[in-house]
């Protein structure tokens, strides 16, 4: 438990995507800062694409598809409530990126002519890019960091940020994993990239770890910069995803759509448009689900061999190879039998929904100083690339702010408390285990929160997380491991009751299954067409606030905005 | 909880004939995102010390001697 004392220009927080990049384009821009990336994990394998990625789910490559029409798919795709700007800064970048990464040796499909090889899988634009060859990604970030010469620090979990007198970041405070030595890092700037709220929900396995995201994204960005006074955005639009029944991995309908695949009911017919993931897609899902034509599955049975060949390569090879040796285990076989399907549990995740810490399009939160990117930040329907961009966009934003701030006194008594805070279930002697407060939460999220939304239950759920929260006191820790679980289940408190909080704002349904309100069906433009935001209020409680939409930059045609509300295959009424 | 030294069967095991963790080598645990590995001091050879497996692979591709084989956690198999 020593204290280790730490200086810094600019900590990146999470080295999974968006943190290598920030980190690496920072001292771009200015080879002189001192950049630190810190990471719970460790760099070389940590985040989202720790085995790689099968494809860019996102790209917007001339020829193909141009930013405008992007930014118009995801506004519709997103119910209307989007920062264009933002996603256009997204849009406007992400050719750029794409090339840079192939210039660093990431390894895109192209076809014979040697232009990208863009498929079609969302609703109106084509912007699906196939990465067959794509499980290098991290090998290829590292290699970048260590020529930008970023210092890197493996195994200490982030826990809280330091501010000063005018509420702007001063410093990062965390501990190691494995030693409990407690980490003091004064610093002018960080980039929060700590991925997904990915543990908010309870798998149906009820395997604790079996998540949809890499389970090390527990949320604890989203509560730092909740205690740090930053706000959240639109928390209500939960991420749920459709994926492999159990295994709870994506089926993957991206990389087998253009080849055929889909996804279908326990008929075999197709009964969504498009299997792009938005919040009506999983509506359609669910309804699937709950009907007599249920449950729901991906169907590749009449594929050729050949096909079933290349896309059994591609998804038992990459981003989540143990695919494979669950549809063995299972007896599945692509060629013989549909795969059983099922909808996850719920989290935060912009990467494919589109809640997070707000941000604005120069990757810049509510506190000064305080920059977010990836999976974490409010940028919809980010994906990798988009962590890249916005990595990219915050690593620069960053460095010069640093270049025009001085660094800032640590104010001693938060230190004192924040690791008071930290140390005490290693204190204790006896108490509850960090797996049993985790546990009954994610239970309690799974029982109350989990959509189809009804007040009166958000209302119990509150009750039995301010229990959770009591209980929590007496967590007991017997080693670093589990003191690392203890703090992962204060996140994971924080964000179910951000969770509740957001979704009880917002009296109306929006973003289909993510956020389908029973006492409120329809969608109340008049009303709730904004943002909401949570922070900190003046009382130490989480306040809600409305967000008025920023103005258009690209317009939407009535006629269009909602294409994502028929995504249902219309069948004809059968003859009697 | 179950820990990993519960008698039951975890997702991660290393074969021990061919970890060779006694030369130094910390890969396995080095790379786990979840810090589930560690090296028994004694018999100076990788285990699994903690059951919370995102059967993600990396201990397993990254083995340089074929050590470690990762199979899907029973509740959800
Ligand atoms: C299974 C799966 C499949 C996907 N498929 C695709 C796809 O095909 N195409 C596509 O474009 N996108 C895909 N995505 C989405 C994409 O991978 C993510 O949007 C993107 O990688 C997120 O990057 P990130 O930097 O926000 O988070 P991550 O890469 O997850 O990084 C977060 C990092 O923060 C660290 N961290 C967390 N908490 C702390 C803490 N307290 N202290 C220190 N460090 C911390 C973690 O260890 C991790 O390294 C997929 C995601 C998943 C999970």
């Amino acid at each position: 438990m020593n204290r280790i004392d730490m200086e810094f220009d600019l900590v990146v927080i999470g080295g999974g995507t968006g943190g290598p990049m920030a980190a690496v384009k920072a001292k771009e821009k200015n080879p002189n800062l001192k950049v630190l990336l810190i990471d719970k994990a460790h760099v070389k394998r940590s985040g989202a694409i720790s085995m790689g990625m099968d494809g860019l789910n996102n790209a917007v490559i001339p020829g193909h598809a141009t930013p405008e029409q992007y930014v118009k798919e995801i506004t519709i795709a997103n119910d209307g409530i989007v920062d264009q700007e933002a996603v256009m800064a997204y849009a406007a970048n992400s050719f750029d990126m794409i090339q840079e990464l192939d210039r660093w040796g990431v390894k895109f499909e192209k076809d014979e002519t040697g232009d990208y090889a863009v498929r079609k899988v969302h609703h109106l634009g084509s912007y699906v890019l196939p990465m067959p060859e794509g499980h290098h990604m991290k090998k290829i970030l590292y290699r970048q960091l260590k020529r930008a010469r970023v210092e890197i620090t493996n195994r200490v979990v982030v826990t809280r940020l330091l501010t000063g007198a005018k509420g702007e970041v001063t410093g990062v405070m965390g501990f190691d994993c494995r030693t409990a030595d407690f980490y003091v890092i004064r610093c002018k700037a960080a980039v929060i990239t700590t991925g997904a709220a990915g543990r908010i929900g309870l798998p149906a396995s009820g395997y604790l770890m079996g998540t949809y995201e890499n389970p090390t994204n527990s949320g604890d960005g989203h509560a730092m910069a909740y205690h740090a006074g930053a706000a959240l955005a639109n928390l209500e639009c939960f991420q749920i995803n459709p994926l492999i029944k159990d295994y709870n991995g994506p089926a993957c309908a991206y990389v087998t759509g253009p080849f055929g695949g889909y996804t279908a009911n326990a008929k075999g017919e197709r009964f969504i448009e498009c299997d792009y993931w938005s919040g009506q897609m999983m509506l359609e899902f669910y309804r699937e689900l709950q009907s007599g034509n249920g449950p729901v599955f991906l169907k590749l049975d009449h594929l050729a061999e050949e096909t079933i060949g290349e896309i059994e390569h591609i998804l038992h090879t990459n981003e989540r190879p143990s695919r494979g040796r669950f549809h063995e285990k299972r007896g599945n076989d692509y060629r013989k039998q549909m795969i059983e399907m099922h909808i996850s549990e719920i989290g935060f995740c912009s990467g494919h929904s589109a809640s997070g810490i707000w941000t604005n399009a120069r990757g810049e939160t509510s506190v000064p100083g305080l920059y977010a990117a990836g999976d974490c930040a409010s940028v919809p329907h980010n994906y990798m690339l988009g962590a890249f961009v916005y990595g990219r966009i915050c690593g620069y934003n960053a460095a010069e702010y640093c270049g025009s701030t001085a660094a800032a006194a640590i104010d001693e008594s938060a230190v004192a408390a924040e690791r008071a805070r930290v140390f005490a279930p290693l204190e204790r002697s006896e108490g509850l285990t960090p797996f049993q407060i985790e546990y009954k939460t994610r239970r309690l999220v799974n029982d109350y929160l989990q959509p189809p939304k009804i007040t009166h239950k958000y209302e119990i759920g509150l009750r039995r997380f301010d229990e959770v929260r009591e209980d929590a006191a007496a967590m007991v820790a017997t080693n670093p491991h589990e003191l690392m679980r203890a703090m992962e289940a204060y996140s994971i408190i924080d964000c179910a009751e951000m969770a509740a909080r957001s979704s009880m704002f917002r009296a109306e349904s929006r973003w289909g299954l993510y956020h389908y309100c029973v006492d409120h069906p329809e969608r109340d433009d008049a009303n709730w067409f904004c943002h909401t935001l949570l922070s900190k209020g003046g009382d130490g409680q989480m306040a809600m606030s409305k967000k008025p939409v920023e103005p258009y930059i690209v317009p939407i045609d009535e006629e269009e905005r909602d294409a994502y509300q028929r995504l249902r295959v219309e069948r004809k009424a059968e003859a009697a | 909880m179950s820990i990993a030294t519960t008698l039951t069967q975890v997702p991660v095991k290393v074969h021990e004939d061919k970890c060779i963790a006694e030369k130094g080598c910390t890969v396995c645990v080095d790379v786990c995102p979840l810090d589930v590995l560690a090296i028994d001091l004694v018999k100076k050879k990788a285990f699994m010390q903690f059951d919370e497996c995102w059967y993600c692979l990396p201990c397993e591709t990254d083995c340089p001697t074929g050590a470690v084989e990762v199979s899907i956690p029973y509740l959800l198999r």
